[in-house]
């Protein structure tokens, strides 16, 4: 990769990322779009992650204790989403909708 | 090279928007499988092999189309066809944009984040997968077995989750 390229760039792009999914977590009422959005969210802290451990080095290699990290992330996201969606089918089995203010139970 | 960088870095930002802004569930999620591809290739070239492809795998192949999947399941027609209420929509913009301020603000001071590119002299012998795999069975031995355990507690719970009839 090209050698003029700093740290800067990867973390703002990482944080607009992150930007971008809280806004959609908090402007979306389907609740698949907010769920896709909160793995944008996770997808953004994993960016952060491996920027560090790369521009941190350890004997001249990445710090691949982040790649671990980021490996563990991805693990319990994908477990995560694997509940997440059995919830949401439950959840339209009964309510027949996603849209999340519709879903007002336990509001009262 | 740094192209390359701007051209997925915008990839990855477009993706995200398309997740936010689309009207269909279904273009959402081909949103988000671009953004995810994006995303592996600067993982790529941030010398991430082995994430990189765990992120095509994982996160644009199993995750997505488990996404997809959920989505067509659903009756995507009766779902979201009403609009999105203005004051929501500016409330969260709001907060979403004081974010990238504090986040621009803070990486404008500098610090050790202007720094260049450091370069690589590992011996090219010991891959990332190699030293990764390393890392996970050595010193990460106990969390990669708790890990084990949630994704067993998840299987089961999804089962439960799914039954129709709950007793």
């Amino acid at each position: 990769m090209d050698p003029s390229l700093t740290l800067n760039p990867l973390l703002l792009v990482s944080g607009l990322l992150f930007a971008i999914g809280l806004t959609g977590v908090l402007a979306r009422r389907n609740l698949l779009i907010i769920f896709m959005c909160l793995e944008l969210m996770l997808a953004a802290g994993n960016l952060t992650l491996v920027a560090f451990s790369r521009f941190h080095l350890v004997d001249g290699a990445p710090a691949y204790d982040a790649h671990v990290f980021v490996f563990f992330v991805i693990t319990v996201a994908a477990a995560e989403v694997a509940v997440g969606l059995a919830i949401i089918i439950a959840l339209f089995r009964s309510k027949k909708t996603t849209d999340v203010t519709e879903v007002t139970t336990m509001k009262y | 090279m740094t192209f390359l960088f701007y051209f997925f870095s915008a990839l990855v930002l477009f993706g995200g928007l398309g997740v936010v802004f689309a009207k269909n569930p279904v273009s959402a999620a081909f949103s988000m499988v671009i953004s995810f591809l994006g995303m592996a290739a600067l993982f790529i070239q941030l010398d991430a092999f082995l994430i990189g492809v765990l992120q095509v795998l994982v996160y644009a192949g199993a995750i997505m189309v488990l996404f997809l999947f959920i989505i067509m399941l659903l009756d995507v027609e009766e779902v979201e066809k009403r609009k999105l209420s203005l004051p929501t929509v500016i409330r969260a913009g709001g907060v979403g944009a004081a974010l990238v301020v504090l986040i621009s603000t803070v990486l404008m001071r500098g610090g050790t984040a202007g720094q260049a590119l450091p370069k690589l002299v590992a011996s090219p012998e010991k891959s990332d997968v190699l030293r990764i795999g390393e890392l996970l069975f050595g010193t990460y031995w106990l969390p990669i077995q708790i890990i084990a355990v949630l994704l067993l507690t998840a299987t089961v719970g999804v089962v439960v989750l799914s039954k129709r009839e709950l007793k």
